[in-house]
């Protein structure tokens, strides 16, 4: 990334910490249970599907386009679980052809995008219907429970030993592969130039259709591991799991200083983003404000987090600069 | 019939961009019922004239007077308001309504109830396509229309109005020779109704058919204006190309090989066709002709951003099947292209991280992209180019034009090519690192990489190219040697107009 | 020279001696066309398995069900033809719905005061997603999706898990759904006057034309001095508005409102609007093809109701329906694209 860039999302990641603290500062005073052991666990568990689905979408903005069908994928996925094993067939093989149907739910995605040249924002709207109905088609209104005790535990429970909820392991893991991948590879270094000027990638040899897909697929995948992790968490595979996590994913992105309109983000800011809108949940729940409710903090959040940037900039424009070229005498 | 004073006078119009002086001192004076023609080179400065009676751009210095009152153009809505109607290359109409409602965009007619009349809308755009000579069916949208009858369209408008003052920049550039003749009637209409017509063109049959008086810019400034009576169309060239004092970094002598790249018969539906010619080996190959000829849409076939619809490319004498630009880069062609900043460079990204864009894959182990190597590839290229910067982690946003060309350069020198494809490799780049350039080229030559390089600078063209292929409208019009090519032998062939 | 009337030259076999531009025309009028004929045939089969299906009353059922996705479907499309995209109308049918149906629960104002409120509220939701969207400048599908949750979290806030129930409304207010005119339920006439006024002033007004041309062309439209964010803001609003409208009808016809009301109501709104014809890029669609295409998507679920299908391919429907909707139209017009660039005509 270029030095300037660098610097500025270093200054958006402070900022992110800034709040992160005060959210934490005011969480504690609300109540006294804020600053427990049993609550970090039960605030970094109610995050983490949400924190999975969140980074292969940061790289899909930061490649320009946008991806709306994460939670619609999540319930999918749930609710194939649920009946394949409600079929009696066993979770090993269930839940790889789960992530096999996430990764032909982002196949979709992406050659619609890429193929058919539609608009990501009405392609992922569409599919975030029909992954939704699909999910109520294959499962109904019924609910899938009697999950064997390591799925369970493996959903619910923390790392032997440690006070860490496994889903937050499989997210740090996860995490940590996505900040190498964009940081290190040249995978992430084409995905910025894809968003920064996509024409100029093309001219360069990237095959930008290719990767847009691919980071369509990676997206499906990670949804449907993400309502693998819910279902396991929940002991209930559910066709209405995930539903409303689309709000908390987009905006842990564009919170996270993604640009809306591609070539800027960091993982690190998408993930302190995460934790930013975990903690001011948690808070929340602590003060008896219902989830629904919450909603309006975390959509205000988003509305902000693009809104705040923007208005930044027009008022830079708008105030005169000085000159950058000496004017030229007429001779 | 002109009248003894101009409608529209500028005088001493001068504009800067960067480091690029596109006007200087230029005068232009037009008279009411008279078709004026301005012509010149690519780059001579006539689309910047152009946007300054638009009022798209305000002059650096010198006046301009409407009607002896001075003029200061805020915007294009100051233009359009004081009856300056500007018909650009490419038409800006809203491709869903339709060609009525185009016509009178902002300015529907009314019933009684406020709403609109959509009778006397239909009738009114009639009546002026009827004025016109034009048979156009006002109610379809705009959407379906060519280019030629959204022309048409827009003279509509800017008779709707009554401007006094009609701007057309190449307005023959996409449309048929029976469209051609179209547009020149019903200019030749307009003048009699007493509009002041300014033709922007650079095919010289159409200029000395329409015009009454023929002005010339050559860099940017005003050479001569004289009436068509007074000029022939080779004076006409010889003013565009004139001689110039400067002297270009001479060409090294370089072994020229066996044929890297050859062409046979490419065509692309409506943009070129049997486009034919060869490349060696440490030889430059010229390719010449004005904007729209198809220069860059060849180079875009060769380097697989296109697809040809006849015709094959043979590289080192085997048919090659070029679909993506990655399919290219295999074969060794690579391609500089026109737009550095929207096709050439990731503006954000470091020297280091463009140069090593196309090849970032080749240049990682196990994912990860092997960073000092990058970046003593990038010092290696700097150093090589000469490419002037704080560092190779130096933003290229931050580069001058010159330099960012050179890393543009250098970004596909470092895939090591066979084919070198540069097109205006010194466009918007000052005098010094112009001879830098020319000298890199050059010396690929020697090294034996077989060039072509697309430039509308007949002498970077007459300085640099072993052989010159001129492209006119589509096709290839000449060829000529080095030694027995010249500037207004090439220009001759560009504009389409007969050996002189 | 004299005038002479010269033919425009018309190069393509295609289009023939009707003129390409003829053919888009017809095109785009063919789009209403097709809607009727997708419905008459969808009505055909169905009837074929069901016979019930095909009653008067049956039919006054789909229209009824219609008439409030129509409504909000005319403020959709307002929006959309700018080039932008309402996501929050779902929640500011529920949080009017609610909010006016708690009002006359509460009795603290008449039936006539409650649907004043309620209208004025979606105004105001309207407009403030105009101002994010045009003083802002967050793209709207940012904006609205923000507005989603907010104005749903507010319409949960409000309603604190309590709900109003037919029993709490009055008897006039009620009366408003089962209320016919000239034989004609009163719902549907609303629906049917909004729809009409709508198109009209959209084809008429210099206003609505100006509308099309944000949309068609957002560049050229600044260039001519169209007041672009200033309609922009008022196409969100007018948008609030008729969810707004919506709102207040909701709880007539539906005699209960909790904290759910009309969520998910967006994409059957943008479903319809996108089937209507109406492209999703602006510039281009009707109101009467919207409301088709609602009426279109009422009578596949009131099929799939009859023919005892699971209800649950509702949503999938929807989504696989602007999938196809959207995409035929794209490919529609790249095939209208790339004979013009054959034909020379770019």
């Amino acid at each position: 990334m270029s030095t300037l860039a660098l610097a500025l999302s270093r200054r958006w990641e402070s900022l992110l910490v800034i709040l992160l603290v005060a959210f934490i500062v005011l969480g504690s005073s609300l109540s006294p249970f804020f600053l427990s052991g049993s609550n970090f666990s039960d605030l970094t568990s109610n995050l983490m599907e949400k924190a999975i689905m969140a980074l292969p979408l940061a790289l899909i903005i930061i490649a320009g386009e946008i991806d709306l069908s994460v939670e619609s994928m999540l319930g999918l996925a749930s609710a194939l679980l649920g009946f394949t094993y409600a079929l009696g067939w066993p979770l090993w093989l269930d839940i790889p052809l789960v992530l096999v149907a996430g990764a032909t739910g982002g196949l979709l995605n992406g050659l619609l995008v890429t193929r058919a040249g539609l608009p990501s924002l009405v392609v992922t709207l569409g599919t975030l219907a029909l992954y939704r109905g699909l999910a109520s088609v294959v499962l109904g209104p019924r609910s899938v429970s009697g999950w064997p005790q390591w799925f369970t535990d493996f959903g619910f429970g923390d790392v032997p030993g440690t006070l860490i909820p496994w889903p937050l392991l499989v997210f740090a893991v996860l995490a940590l592969a996505f900040l190498f991948v964009l940081n290190r590879t040249w995978i992430g270094r084409q995905i910025y130039a894809i968003g920064k000027n996509k024409e100029a990638a093309r001219y360069s040899g990237i095959d930008v259709a290719k990767m847009k897909t691919f980071l369509f697929i990676l997206s499906g995948v990670l949804s449907a591991l993400a309502g693998v992790i819910l279902t396991a968490r929940f002991s209930s595979a559910r066709a209405d799991n995930g539903q409303g996590f689309v709000l908390d994913v987009v905006t842990s992105v564009l919170l996270g200083g993604v640009n809306i309109f591609g070539g800027e983000g960091t993982i690190v800011g998408v993930v302190l983003a995460i934790f930013v809108i975990g903690v001011l949940r948690n808070g929340l729940t602590l003060a008896d404000v219902s989830p629904d409710t919450q909603s309006v903090a975390v959509g205000a959040l988003l509305i902000l987090s693009v809104a705040g940037p923007t208005l930044v900039r027009r008022i830079s424009a708008a105030r005169p600069r000085r000159q950058l070229t000496k004017p030229v005498s007429n001779s | 019939m002109s009248e003894s004073s101009p409608v529209l006078q500028l005088t001493g119009i001068s504009k800067r961009f960067g480091a690029v002086q596109a006007l200087t001192d230029v005068d232009l004076a037009l008279f009411a019922g008279e078709v004026h023609a301005l012509v010149g080179e690519n780059g001579a400065g006539k689309s910047t004239l152009v946007k300054i009676l638009a009022g798209i751009h305000q002059p650096d210095a010198g006046h301009m007077r409407l009607k002896e009152r001075e003029l200061v153009l805020s915007g294009p809505a100051a233009a359009r308001d004081l009856g300056i109607a500007v018909i650009h290359q490419h038409p800006n109409l809203f491709p869903d309504l339709t060609v009525a409602e185009n016509v009178f965009v902002g300015r529907l007619p009314r019933n009684s109830v406020r709403g609109v009349d959509w009778g006397e809308l239909n009738k009114s755009a009639e009546r002026l396509f009827a004025t016109l000579g034009v048979k156009q069916s006002v109610s379809v949208p705009v959407r379906g229309l060519s280019v030629a009858d959204q022309q048409l369209v827009e003279i509509a408008k800017s008779l709707s109005l009554e401007a006094r003052v009609l701007v057309m920049d190449e307005p023959t550039a996409s449309l048929s020779g029976r469209e051609v003749e179209r547009l020149f009637t019903i200019i030749r209409q307009l003048r009699g109704r007493g509009v002041a017509i300014l033709f922007v063109d650079h095919r010289m049959e159409e200029v000395f058919e329409i015009a009454d008086r023929v002005s010339v810019l050559r860099d940017g400034r005003h050479v001569i204006t004289a009436p068509v009576s007074e000029l022939t169309p080779a004076d006409a060239i010889r003013h565009m190309v004139g001689r110039r004092l400067e002297t270009l970094f001479p060409k090294e002598h370089a072994t020229i090989g066996e044929v890297a790249l050859e062409v046979r018969g490419l065509a692309r539906k409506g943009v070129f066709s049997d486009v034919s010619f060869q490349v060696r080996h440490g030889e430059i190959v010229g390719l010449a002709g004005l904007v729209g000829a198809g220069r860059t849409e060849v180079a875009r076939v060769l380097f697989g951003i296109d697809r040809a619809d006849a015709g094959e490319v043979l590289v080192a004498g085997k048919r090659a099947d070029i679909n993506s630009p990655k399919d290219a880069m295999r074969l060794g062609i690579v391609y500089v292209p026109e737009d550095r900043h929207e096709q050439g460079l990731v503006l954000d990204f470091s020297i280091a991280a463009n140069v090593s864009l196309p090849i970032v894959q080749r240049l990682s182990r196990l994912l990860v992209v092997d960073r000092a190597q990058e970046r003593r590839l990038a010092a290696d290229y700097s150093k090589q180019l000469q490419v002037r910067s704080t560092g190779v982690d130096q933003t290229a946003s931050g580069l001058s034009g010159g330099n960012q060309q050179k890393v543009v350069i250098a970004k596909w020198l470092a895939t090591r090519p066979t084919v070198l494809l540069l097109d205006e490799p010194t466009q918007g780049v000052d005098i010094g690192a112009k001879a830098e350039v020319h000298r890199i080229i050059s010396q690929l030559a020697a090294q034996g990489m077989a060039i072509v390089l697309i430039s509308s600078e007949l002498l970077e063209v007459l300085g640099m190219a072993d052989r010159i292929v001129v492209l006119h409208e589509g096709r290839v019009a000449a060829e000529f040697g080095r030694d027995n090519a010249s500037q207004e032998r090439i220009m001759a062939a560009a504009t389409g107009h007969a050996e002189a | 020279m004299s005038a002479q009337a010269i033919d425009s030259p018309s190069n393509s076999a295609l289009a023939g001696r009707l003129g390409l531009e003829r053919t888009l025309t017809l095109v785009a009028r063919l789009r209403e066309a097709g809607i009727l004929l997708v419905l008459l045939a969808v009505v055909v089969i169905v009837t074929i398995q069901a016979p019930l299906f095909f009653s008067v009353s049956n039919f006054e059922q789909i229209l009824l069900n219609v008439s409030l996705i129509a409504i909000v479907a005319v403020g959709q499309t307002t929006v959309v033809l700018t080039r932008n995209v309402d996501l929050s109308v779902g929640s500011v049918v529920g949080l009017v719905a609610f909010a006016s149906g708690d009002l006359l629960k509460e009795h603290t104002l008449g039936v006539a005061g409650a649907i004043a409120v309620g209208c004025a509220l979606g105004l105001g939701l309207g407009a403030l997603n105009g101002l994010i969207v045009a003083v802002a400048r967050v793209p709207a599908i940012v904006a609205t999706l923000g507005t989603l949750y907010v104005y749903r979290g507010l319409d949960f806030l409000i309603a604190g898990g309590k709900q109003v129930s037919a029993i709490d409304l009055p008897h006039d207010y009620l009366g408003i759904a089962s209320s016919s005119v000239l034989g004609i339920p009163t719902l549907i006439v609303a629906a049917a006057l909004i729809a009409v006024v709508a198109a009209y002033l959209l084809r008429n007004s210099g206003v609505g034309r100006q509308l099309y041309a944000i949309g068609s062309n957002p560049a050229a439209a600044e260039v001519v001095g169209i007041p672009t964010q200033r309609l922009i803001f008022g196409a969100f609003v007018v948008c609030g508005l008729c969810a707004g409208v919506a709102g207040v009808l909701w709880g007539s016809r539906f005699g209960s409102v909790n904290a759910l009301a009309a969520s998910g109501l967006e994409l059957q709104v943008i479903a319809a609007v996108v089937v209507g014809g109406v492209n999703i890029f602006g510039g281009s669609g009707t109101v009467v093809g919207a409301v088709l295409g609602a009426i279109l998507l009422a009578t596949i679920e009131n099929a799939l109701r009859i023919l005892h299908l699971s209800e649950f391919w509702l949503l999938a429907i929807d989504g696989a329906i602007i999938l196809l909707a959207v995409g035929t139209d794209a490919a529609i017009r790249g095939y209208f694209q790339r004979i013009l660039v054959r034909t020379g005509r770019r």
